[in-house]
């Protein structure tokens, strides 16, 4: 089981560490550190490294690290999974999950693991029985605290935490009864150079902010439910209902939470709603070339497509650029990427003549120039073998 | 107002000042105070010193106060164990609060102060606990009862909480259930000889019943452990199956991918023909492909376990290639995971679609990728053989990028092409010869230097350029030094005239200049082949060689079947089974998958059986249709076949051209070959077709005229123990002469050659009377079956027991060692027959107590036949009589040695199905008796 729990930040200094179980010293890292320096790019850290005798299972979320200690065979898929799911308890409790929120809330912090695991086992992730425990830190609750000497620990066992639905706690009460749902779907797709999909998805998800006094029980149905090809669902859900009738039928958690993330995949379904076109070239005897990139809206959709935000990654060998965009503004971050951000756009045209430090090099740029475009009420991404997100979120009642 | 402030430290010395401070009287001091320990403690440093101070503030009413304290206890109780006894009447108290939140803080906190003065305070209120009314307690008391045992094992078992734990499977709250299992199953892995989960249809049904009602993470465990149960038959499984499935439809990818796990080891046991095992196909596909939209780590995670279940069930994701190829953004190594599952899921449907993909992938600029990109284009062509060309002309077109580590890649997979395909694409020579220069990895040279040797007749210059590579011939690697050895050498072979130079200064920097071993023993070797016999040079260094396999990087089978129980665990991550990696090797027990077992008779076809499955289809399962068959043997193994009685039996569905089948193999002689499969009735059970092999072992065996009975073969070497190399056998008695029929099966990935055996001193002085031959070299997945004759002349040991042979294989692998039992009616000679008189005086002379009765029952035949019977093994009657409506056979048989066995056999008339024979055996050397009887039973009931 989970053994030692240790939060790296990007400059690799370890802020935290706990341990469920004995202390493990912190040399333990130096495995992931040395794995971290032959990645070279944060991201390409391999999540499972083994050492000589623990296991490295680690995360990385908004700009950190989170480095589990393990000694025998757990299911790594089990670390990850909470290793998530300790990251989103530190977003909920301090609205964002960095290494100065940590620090601010250490105590808090401290405490939360220890709830959320005992001996390497699981207590308690859900957020609603946490809360309970622990009161979540505001401004208002630390000024009371002072001066009335009380804590932000509950003294009681948490209502939901032994109930059939662990997920709700009893006797909330509300004046405004509301309940929200919003649809957001991703179309992930890849578009090969002469503008063909090569594959396309949509990855969808129902998240819904619940606020309803007692114990609700909610359905929610679709349209054509036979769309969706895949779906996972939030414990909530009955699933005996959704296999005979295809009804979302749920006591809901309190608050915000995901119902159920989905996935349609059937190609023809997957209409993509902007076109890319590009084009590259090459001077002659000079390092330097050309690339345009074109993006519009394709004409049988029906709706405006606005925020549309085209990032380029560009191969190490290129040097410089130089951007025109026909609209919106642009931004070139020499790392790595271009970046223009474009809004309201019809069509785009953008314009970029960029160095390249190597002759040699250049078939390898042609074909791999990374483009993503997100657009507001949709997300994309293409080029040559790029894929396209599209964001839609819908708000009802 | 934020916690940073308390790592701020003042100049006077930081421990000093909060030593005043938790010793304040305030209260709000105290709980800052320990705050700040707390904060220093997260960052690793050492606040130990401050450990009484800390342990004062225990005894307070503030709930948080009281977490802080036994957070710091936790900690630091190691270090200062007997500072830690201070604080264990607090938790003794704080086990009888009123408030169960409390009670279970405490009996948590106290498991994890791993002290062991302490563990003997803890028995008492951890008994309490796992008893208490409330359930939150009862399952924090079950991961305590974990904790425990880790620190002392022994305390544990002797409290008697093991079986308290047992009865928390019962529980009625499903939280606390998956606790228990939780905590079985941590204590089971660090003693997995001990019977802990003793998982049965009962309790199984209460695992799936708390599985439907407690947490993701319970679910984790119950769903673990229900895939170590084998179910008894494949009713059972399908109908675990069925509940476990709408695990596949959770949120958390960990219970996913648990519950593919037990569906994946339960299928096993499902026939293919059932409905229910294509629904299940089915369901398993959108929940996998959905894996992959999940955080890239889990990605990673899931890509590795996909890609053990791409090769043991293909059928599951062949409609799902495109949901394999690559993003932009993901991170590399999923990248990689990614484009080897492709691989594997390339088909001649698809390949299209996939050349295109990985043509881009060949333009990308991470290195490491483009060259896993390249080398698959290559891997694509000789799994696909439509695809060869194509996949050549995308080669060839990366080649022409001249990006020096594609070509480099592309130049090592185009001779894999070459191997495959021969004389097919050697126009491409010219190409790769421009690209010489450009080539300095050692296995893109190595490579290089093999197409040039192999096709030195089609190349002008092949002298020249292989000329140029031995200028720096000590500095290139050994691959490459071997290489262009050999390279030299065909070279000459195909050109001796202008090439004599060259092949001269080969072998002596060769022999004489190099200090490698293997570099200077291959250069002798075709040093003295060249001189003396230039025309078997000739044969064995340009002899054919064989073509490479589709595959060359699959999981070996026993392998794969073994990493399919571990889906989802670090095993199934490393490609590995724990043994090889798990810390200090606690004797894990290897998994398998469940051999399949039908509860209705004959929905099996024979081809479907599983592959890996262990026991399930050994050969010596005996014939549960097969009596009538083993009946008509039996007459079979009477001397000459005088026509075919058999045909005019009435056994049906085609036994008739079954025998007949064994009838032409027996005028066949001894080379018998197996029919080919479509000679018998695909509507044939499995049982039947079971029955059949036997019939066909025992043809083969009665080939020659007489011989005693034949058991069936059965595995004595498995394959998994022997790196791949699988013996089953059997030992037969022909015509006075002993021998052991062998048939190895070589089920590993390499080609196995230079066999040999040798057998262990035994009690009757077996050896192999010739050496073991294996003419040709084993190549995967071929069988061999090879008759090994035998004498009773070697050296004499008396075994424990008796019949025990151990026996030694050595192959170009390995030496691998095995013992097997022989049965002992292989040793009874064919003069062991006594005359009358002889017999009575024996039977006299030889002293009662070494006189030995048995007992073989449901033996259903009379006098006439089990005497025959016996004597086509050399165990002859001597007279008959009748007494009492009795018939009564006194016998004799001699062994090999000169041992003499009498024996009196009654037969009890009656109810024929339930005869039993009474057996009572003399011999001078009573130890033999107990083998003797069971070579009787077994020739007598086969």
């Amino acid at each position: 089981m989970i053994h030692s729990l240790f939060l790296i930040n990007c400059s690799g200094d370890i802020f935290l560490e706990k341990h469920w179980k004995s202390v493990v010293s912190q040399s333990v890292c130096d495995y992931f550190f040395e794995a971290q320096e032959k990645a070279a790019d944060v991201e390409n850290v391999p999540p499972v490294i083994s050492t000589p005798h623990h296991y490295l299972i680690s995360i990385y979320r908004d700009k950190l690290f989170f480095v589990s200690v393990i000694q025998t065979e757990v299911p790594p898929l089990f670390v990850i999974e909470f290793l998530h799911r300790v990251a989103d308890t530190f977003q909920d409790y301090f609205g964002e999950c960095s290494e100065a929120a940590i620090k601010d809330n250490v105590v808090i912090v401290y405490e939360l693991l220890e709830e959320m695991l005992d001996n390497g086992f699981p207590l308690a992730t859900e957020s609603n029985i946490l809360k309970e425990l622990i009161k979540p830190p505001t401004i208002l609750r630390s000024v009371v605290n002072s001066i009335t000497g009380s804590s932000n620990v509950g003294d009681t066992l948490p209502t939901g935490q032994l109930s059939n639905i662990p997920w709700r706690r009893a006797g909330v009460k509300y004046t405004n009864n509301e309940a929200y749902f919003d649809v957001v779907e991703e179309i992930d797709a890849i578009i090969d150079k002469s503008g063909s999909t090569v594959f396309a998805e949509i990855q969808g998800v129902i998240d819904a902010c619940i606020k309803l006094s007692g114990m609700p029980d909610l359905s929610l149905s679709f349209m054509n439910p036979r769309l969706l090809d895949d779906v996972s669902f939030h414990p909530c859900i009955r699933f005996k209902r959704w296999e005979s009738e295809r009804v979302l039928s749920f006591i809901p958690p309190d608050g915000n939470f995901r119902l159920i993330s989905y996935r349609v995949s059937s190609q023809n379904l997957v209409a993509i709603p902007v076109y890319v076109k590009h084009c590259i070239s090459f001077k002659e005897n000079s390092s330097c070339g050309r690339f345009d990139i074109t993006i519009g809206p394709k004409q049988n959709m029906g709706k405006t497509i606005e925020g549309i935000t085209v990032t380029v990654h560009m191969p190490k060998v290129v040097l410089n650029m130089n951007l025109t965009p026909t609209q919106g503004s642009y931004t070139f971050d020499p790392v790595t990427k271009v970046r223009p951000p474009l809004i309201n756009c019809k069509q785009v045209f953008l314009q970029s003549l960029f160095c390249d430090g190597r002759e040699g090099r250049r078939k390898s740029l042609m074909s791999w120039l990374k483009v993503k475009i997100l657009t507001k009420p949709g997300e994309h991404t293409v080029l040559c073998s790029c894929p396209w997100l599209w964001r839609e979120p819908h708000i009802c009642c | 107002m934020t916690d940073s402030k308390y790592f701020t430290t003042t100049k006077k010395g930081e421990i000093f000042e909060l030593k005043a401070e938790l010793n304040s009287d305030k209260k709000e001091k105290k709980k800052e105070a320990v705050k700040k320990v707390i904060a220093s403690m997260t960052v690793g440093k050492d606040v130990s010193a401050l450990f009484p101070d800390v342990v004062n503030c225990m005894q307070t009413d503030n709930l948080e106060l009281k977490k802080l304290v036994y957070l710091y206890l936790m900690n630091y109780a190691k270090s200062q164990p007997d500072m830690a006894i201070m604080a264990v009447n607090t938790f003794v108290k704080d086990c009888e609060d009123p408030n169960p939140l409390i009670r279970a803080l405490a009996v948590r906190t106290m498991g994890c102060i791993r002290v062991d003065k302490i563990t003997e305070y803890l028995c008492e209120p951890l008994r309490k606990c796992l008893k208490d009314e409330d359930p939150y307690v009862r399952k924090t008391a079950a991961v305590c009862v974990a904790k425990l045992h880790d620190i002392n094992a022994q305390l544990v078992e002797d409290q008697g909480f093991l079986d308290t734990l047992k009865d928390l499977i019962s529980d009625s709250n499903p939280m606390v259930v998956a606790n228990a299992v939780a905590a079985l199953s941590e204590i089971a892995e660090s003693h997995p000889s001990s019977n802990l989960l003793d998982l049965n249809p009962q309790s199984i049904n209460k695992l799936l019943t708390a599985l439907n009602e407690c947490t993701e993470w319970g679910q984790i465990f119950i769903l673990d452990c229900l895939a170590n149960y084998t179910p008894k038959d494949d009713r059972e499984a399908q109908s675990i199956c069925e509940r476990v499935t709408p695990r596949l439809s959770h949120a958390n990818s960990a219970v996913v991918l648990s519950a593919v796990k037990v569906l994946m080891k339960f299928m096993e046991m499902l026939s293919k023909d059932l409905d229910y095992y294509g629904t299940l196909l089915k369901k398993l596909a959108p929940p996998l492909v959905t894996l992959l939209s999940a955080e890239p780590e889990l990605q990673y995670v899931a890509l590795r376990n996909i890609n053990l279940i791409v090769q043991k069930r293909p059928e599951i994701l062949k409609h799902e290639m495109k949901v394999f190829f690559v993003k932009y953004n993901d991170p590399i190594y999923v990248k990689l995971e990614k484009l080897d599952i492709m691989i594997r899921l390339a088909s001649q449907a698809n390949i299209a679609q996939v050349l295109a993909e990985l043509k881009e992938y060949a333009t990308e600029v991470d290195v490491d990728f483009v060259r896993k990109a390249v080398r698959a284009i290559g891997r694509c062509a000789i799994k696909v053989e439509q695809s060869a060309e194509r996949c050549v002309s995308t080669l060839l077109d990366l080649i022409q990028t001249k990006v020096n580590y594609v070509v480099q890649e592309a130049i090592v997979v185009i001779k894999d092409i070459f191997r495959k395909y021969p004389n097919k694409y050697e126009s491409v020579i010219a190409t790769l010869c421009e690209n010489l220069d450009s080539l300095d990895e050692p296995e893109a040279r190595a490579a290089m230097i093999w197409i040039v040797g192999e096709y030195a007749e089609r190349i002008d210059n092949a002298d020249e350029l292989l000329e140029s590579f031995l200028e720096g011939f000590h500095d290139e690697s050994t691959q490459v030094q071997l290489q262009l050895l050999t390279a030299i050498v065909k070279l000459f072979l195909k050109k001796p005239t202008e090439t004599q130079e060259l092949v001269q200064q080969v072998l002596s920097l060769a022999t004489q200049d190099s200090d490698n071993p293997d570099l200077r023993d291959r250069g002798y070797i075709y040093w003295r082949l060249l001189s003396t016999d230039p025309v078997a040079a000739k044969e064995v260094v340009l002899a054919e060689k064989p073509l490479i396999s589709e595959e060359t990087d699959l999981i070996e089978p026993t392998l794969l079947d073994e990493l399919i129980c571990y889906i989802g665990t670090l095993a199934s991550v490393y490609h590995k089974p724990p043994s090889a990696f798990v810390e200090g090797g606690r004797g894990v027990v290897h998994k398998s998958l469940p051999p399949r077992t039908a509860s209705s008779e004959s929905t099996e076809s024979p081809e479907t059986a599983p592959a890996g499955a262990p026991s399930g289809e050994q050969p010596d399962v005996i014939p549960t249709q097969g009596d009538l068959l083993g009946d008509l043997l039996n007459l079979d193994l009477g001397p000459p076949v005088s026509g075919p009685p058999l045909a005019t039996s009435s056994v049906q569905m085609g036994a008739v051209d079954l025998l007949g089948g064994g009838l032409d193999s027996l005028i066949g002689g001894p080379n018998f070959v197996a029919p080919p499969a479509a000679a018998v009735p695909a509507n044939l059970g499995a049982s039947m077709g079971s029955g059949l092999s036997d019939l066909f072992d025992l043809t083969s065996g009665v080939g020659t005229l007489s011989g005693s009975y034949v058991a069936p073969k059965a595995v004595w070497l498995p394959a998994m123990k022997a790196k791949g190399l699988e013996i089953s056998g059997t030992f037969t008695r022909q015509v006075g002469s002993i021998s052991m029929d062998l048939q190895l099966t070589n089920k590993a990935l390499q080609v196995m050659t230079d066999f040999a055996i040798q057998f262990n001193r035994n009690s009757f002085g077996l050896a192999p009377a010739a050496p073991l031959q294996v003419h040709a070299p084993l190549s995967p997945n071929q069988t061999v079956e090879i008759s090994l004759p035998l004498n009773t002349v070697g050296s004499v040991m008396k075994m424990e027991p008796l019949n025990n042979l151990q026996v030694a294989v050595k192959n170009n692998i390995d030496v691998f060692y095995f013992s097997t039992l022989y049965p002992l009616h292989i040793l009874f000679v064919e003069d062991g027959k006594m005359d009358r008189q002889m017999f009575l005086a024996t039977w006299k002379d030889i002293p009662n107590e070494n006189e030995a009765q048995f007992q073989i029952r449901d033996c259903p035949l009379n006098a006439e036949a089990v005497s025959s019977r016996l004597q086509s093994s050399n165990i002859f009657t001597v007279a008959k009589r009748n007494v009492e409506g009795q018939d009564m056979l006194y016998q004799s048989l001699k062994l090999t040695n000169g041992i003499w066995v009498l024996a009196e056999l009654r037969i009890q008339p009656g109810n024929p199905s339930f005869m039993a024979l009474q057996l009572s055996l003399k011999c001078r050397a009573p130890e033999v008796s107990q083998h003797v009887y069971q070579a009787y039973e077994t020739v007598l009931k086969n």
